[in-house]
């Protein structure tokens, strides 16, 4: 939709059909370079966006999950998958509502998250506070770095 | 309605402000998504603030500008190394013009899961009053 609206189609053809093609190309790339920070540019594509930090003993899954109850979601992990779904369920207004904007979503999502090492499906703390959803999960013992003591 | 319900959430990235208002504090700022809908008797607006705590929460309504701004304050595991970012943190702003006089005593607002639901009442309009005109 937007590229349309920015690169209209040529009223003049090209001699040669590439060369449109090109340009093209070309106006893609730059518009691909600007909008947006990387990390708008680099994601799954499913819902909810993730992050994911780690540190020596486990890692740090969150989402953005305004209006979701803690009832509605579903989190299960496996040795190394985290599955996260749910329903965010937008209550119906009172008859007669008027609607300016209508922006949020309502529906359901699910999504596996595969994290890099093996986990410890035991070990796995949910917490959702204020909209975002943290899933603490421990590293499996196996994948913890361990300190090598150097014998002299 | 049960249909719609049904239905997956398609992936929005978070919009980043683009606005005039220039920002004095570093920082990304985006744009909340809103559902506003008005009844005969109120406005009510809901706006999707994830990691804003209510105190953070900032609604300001001036002259017909109403004014939301959320803090949001950066995650807590400060040592933790990021692998994957998908979205970001940042401030919420969104400004609106309300066409309607609000009446600015009984404003409500309640920030439940990340959502905020603000509900303006209308002021009421004065009812037409007959005025009897005695004749003496």
């Amino acid at each position: 939709m937007i590229y349309r609206r920015f690169f209209g189609f040529p009223t003049v053809r090209a001699k040669n059909p590439f060369e449109e093609l090109d340009r093209l190309r070309r106006h893609l790339d730059r518009w691909y370079d600007n909008v947006g920070t990387p990390a708008q540019r680099l994601h799954a594509g499913v819902f909810p966006l993730i992050n994911i930090t780690e540190d020596k003993d486990s890692y740090y899954v969150s989402a953005e999950l305004p209006g979701v109850k803690s009832d509605d979601l579903d989190i299960q992990a496996t040795a190394a998958n985290l599955a996260i779904s749910g329903e965010r369920k937008i209550a119906a207004e009172a008859e007669g509502a008027r609607y300016h904007r209508r922006e949020r979503e309502a529906g359901k999502f699910s999504r596996l998250v595969e994290l890099p090492d093996e986990i410890d499906p035991d070990k796995v703390e949910a917490k959702l506070q204020n909209g975002i959803l943290t899933v603490i999960v421990s590293k499996a013992e196996i994948a913890k770095p361990r300190q090598i003591a150097i014998s002299s | 309605m049960a249909d719609e319900q049904s239905k997956d959430i398609k992936v929005r990235e978070k919009q980043e402000v683009t606005g005039p208002a220039e920002q004095t504090t570093p920082g990304l700022v985006f744009t909340p998504a809103v559902d506003i809908f008005e009844t005969e008797k109120e406005i009510t607006l809901l706006a999707d603030m994830p990691g804003v705590k209510a105190d953070d929460l900032n609604i300001d309504l001036r002259e017909n500008i109403l004014t939301l701004t959320g803090d949001v304050a950066p995650s807590e595991e400060t040592n933790a190394e990021p692998l994957l970012v998908e979205y970001e943190y940042g401030r919420y702003y969104r400004q609106f013009t309300l066409s309607q006089v609000i009446d600015q005593d009984r404003i409500d607002a309640q920030l439940n899961e990340g959502v905020l639901r603000l509900t303006l009442p209308k002021v009421e309009k004065a009812a037409p009053r007959k005025i009897a005109v005695a004749t003496g």
